[in-house]
């Protein structure tokens, strides 16, 4: 029903993009001098990586990572009868890093690759991180692809948006794909402030048609539709502020670009066969993250305001989203050396059952248990519970060292109660058990 | 006038000693044990942190440790983990204070994220070793109170014996039996007694070598968990003092970068 709606939006809106185009060439004109800062800078990066590998022998590098298989089950018969019942697959994440200059230098490179058995779209590679690290007296300057992570709370992270979800890794959206950018991070007496250039705009990685854990009509990511006229190629500011004011961790933070999250409308793929077609809208979003942490009680807040999200003209483009909660630890639980986390965060999205997420207004419990053990054994275990419609995601995450080397990893998510006008409408039949076992060196 | 003043403390010292209590007696020890432990400024060192369990099986941690004297509070130090290899790159930022809980951040390599935890979880045990959070974190005088016991001698040392009990509540120990030797003031052996007033741990320290002509440092230590029969041994390695190690290389920001 809302894709259809959706669909007979679209015509209005491309109008409404139009006349926002001229405006957009204001600012392209400013995105060209920033492109051409950005050439340079890249220029003086390779420059100073050749020079890095001239002190290469007086240097240090170091060869690090991990290589893991994977298998996923799922217990129901998909919707679809060309996806599968269990998957395997393989990753690998090598890292090399190079530091000299006293360690005021460093130069990182991770590239990152799965093949998976059946999900052509899960079989991907992504450079996860390639940076040169310049720190100077009170400022650090990164110039190349990584990763940024934002936020303080457990359930999801709103205000988390540097890069984009690596959504075909998991759903829990904490893996992500590596975001070209030159960031320089200004640490003063008051507080952090970090500044952003994002050149280089990042896709969603939606799983394919073989695939589990996706939309009920699979996502055709070639078809994407931008609202800039640059497509990919606009480039993205960002600025954040943090600082710690004793028990109390602050951070403020302003994006203003291409939406990492784009809306998904029906379409049709060049074979004319139905599917989800993402479009990417022109985003500003100003986020708060905030934790106060008070002997074993940590609380803490994370708060969004989006607008352009749905197209400027629309008013659903503007709204408010919120996650809230605690995590109390009873360290030695019961006499034991084990601790014990209880985890409770609200989650709430101004745009109720209109929002394109699950999340809008829903109660996580959850508790974490590690074992303190030589193994740093550990679990934690979640559900978020819709307070509405009663639709439960649970999830599971558990995980042992074996020897020095290895780790056996379990993870399972479950859906239960998911109606049909929930956005998680399409994975009801996707509960699954993962297993892993992962090689580190 | 001055002069008598003068003749009379002079003649009331030995009094005044004499008359010092035991809780008065191990003040004093610990005060004179932090005074000739200040003013390092800095230092850097290697560590390896070796678990046994009561089969006797062995598995190692390896990282590395900066700490930062601060002056009126207690010291910083930021620990950087290189094995198990699954938390290489993983590093704990520690604010220790003389007052309150301490002020803790890891950062996880994988997440890239920074956190800051309770560390009120003082009690907790630091990589599952038997070394809680409190028995390596930077010890101020003001964290216990005192009282002198006994001289005794210990591996051939003449020592001071004093008991401490922890001022935080979130600590997880009754009391603290502490031997220091004489000659320099160095804690040779700790036997911990948990909140039941049983004895948990002992520690002992030994291959002391002093750096900067005045800096004792163990080479090894061992904590034996007599409740379990589990035990870790610390040994140290390539101490570095006054590297130049200044409050900006003490940030969250350089707890993302240290590796």
């Amino acid at each position: 029903m809302k894709e259809t709606q959706e669909e007979s939006g679209t015509r209005g809106k491309e109008r409404n993009i139009r006349k926002r185009d001229r405006y957009d060439d204001v600012e392209s004109s400013a995105c060209s001098v920033l492109f051409r800062v950005f050439r340079f800078l890249l220029r003086s990066w390779i420059a100073s990586l050749v020079l890095a590998c001239a002190t290469a022998a007086r240097a240090q590098g170091e060869l690090s990572g991990q290589a893991a298989i994977e298998w996923r089950i799922f217990p129901q018969q998909a919707i679809s009868s060309e996806q599968q019942r269990s998957y395997l697959s393989v990753a690998v994440q090598p890292e090399y890093h190079y530091k000299w200059d006293n360690d005021k230098q460093s130069f990182t490179f991770a590239p990152f690759a799965r093949l998976d058995h059946h999900d052509k779209e899960r079989t991907h590679f992504d450079i996860r991180e390639l940076t040169w690290l310049k720190a100077g007296d009170g400022w650090e300057l990164r110039l190349g692809i990584r990763k940024v992570f934002w936020g303080v709370t457990e359930s999801q992270h709103l205000v988390d948006i540097i890069n984009q979800t690596d959504l075909v890794e998991n759903l829990d959206g904490e893996d992500k794909l590596g975001q070209p950018m030159v960031n320089l991070a200004l640490i003063r007496n008051w507080g952090t402030l970090d500044l952003f250039v994002l050149p280089g705009f990042r896709e969603r990685k939606f799983p394919g048609g073989k695939g589990r854990l996706r939309t009920t009509l699979p996502v055709d990511s070639d078809r994407a539709v931008y609202e800039s006229k640059r497509g990919r190629g606009r480039i993205d500011w960002a600025a954040r502020w943090a600082r710690t004011f004793g028990d109390w961790d602050v951070g403020l933070s302003h994006f203003h670009g291409t939406s990492r999250e784009p809306r998904l409308l029906p379409g049709a793929d060049s074979g004319g066969k139905p599917v989800l077609i993402p479009r990417y809208d022109i985003i500003h979003q100003t986020g708060l993250d905030l934790q106060w942490t008070k002997g074993q009680w940590l609380w803490k807040l994370e708060a969004i305001r989006r607008t352009g999200q749905g197209g400027q003209a629309r008013k659903g483009g503007r709204y408010t989203a919120l996650t809230g909660g605690f995590e109390y630890t009873f360290s030695h639980f019961a006499g034991s050396r084990v601790d014990l986390g209880l985890i409770s965060e609200y989650l709430y999205d101004e745009r109720g059952e209109k929002a394109a997420t699950p999340f809008q207004d829903d109660i996580m419990v959850g508790a974490r248990l590690a074992l303190n053990d030589a193994q740093s054994s550990e679990a934690l275990f979640g559900v978020i519970v819709d307070r509405h419609t009663g639709a439960s995601f649970l999830n599971l995450e558990a995980s042992r060292r074996l020897g020095n080397r290895w780790k056996f990893s379990l993870e399972s998510r479950g859906f239960a109660g998911v109606r049909r006008a929930d956005p998680l409408f399409g994975l009801r039949r996707d509960s699954y058990l993962q297993l892993e076992l992962a090689l580190y060196f | 006038m001055k002069k008598i003043l003068l003749l009379l403390t002079l003649c009331l010292w030995p009094l005044s000693v004499l008359a010092q209590n035991p809780e008065e007696k191990g003040l004093e020890i610990a005060v004179e044990a932090d005074r000739r432990d200040a003013g390092f400024k800095d230092y850097v060192a290697d560590m390896a942190m070796i678990l046994k369990n009561k089969h006797g099986e062995e598995s190692a941690r390896l990282l590395r440790v900066a700490i930062l004297e601060v002056n009126g509070d207690g010291d910083k130090s930021l620990s950087i983990f290189d094995e198990p290899r699954d938390v290489n790159g993983t590093a704990l930022l520690s604010f220790s204070h003389k007052a309150g809980t301490d002020d803790q951040w890891l950062y996880l390599p994988a997440l890239k994220r920074v956190k800051r935890i309770a560390s009120a979880d003082k009690s907790g045990a630091f990589m599952g070793s038997e070394f809680a959070y409190e028995d390596i974190s930077s010890q101020e005088v003001e964290k216990y109170t005192y009282k002198y016991l006994r001289d005794e001698t210990y591996d051939g040392q003449n020592c001071f014996v004093i008991e401490r009990y922890p001022v935080d509540r979130y600590s997880g120990y009754k009391r603290q039996l502490v031997w220091i030797d004489k000659a320099e003031y160095r804690t040779l052996k700790t036997d911990y007694y948990d909140r039941k007033d049983s004895l948990l741990k002992t520690f002992t320290a030994k291959g002391y070598k002093r750096h900067l002509g005045k800096y004792w440092r163990a080479g090894e230590m061992l904590m034996v968990n007599h409740q379990t029969g589990k035990s870790t041994r610390l040994e140290w390695n390539n101490y570095k003092f006054r590297t130049g190690l200044k409050d900006a290389d003490f940030t969250q920001e350089s707890l993302k970068r240290a590796r």
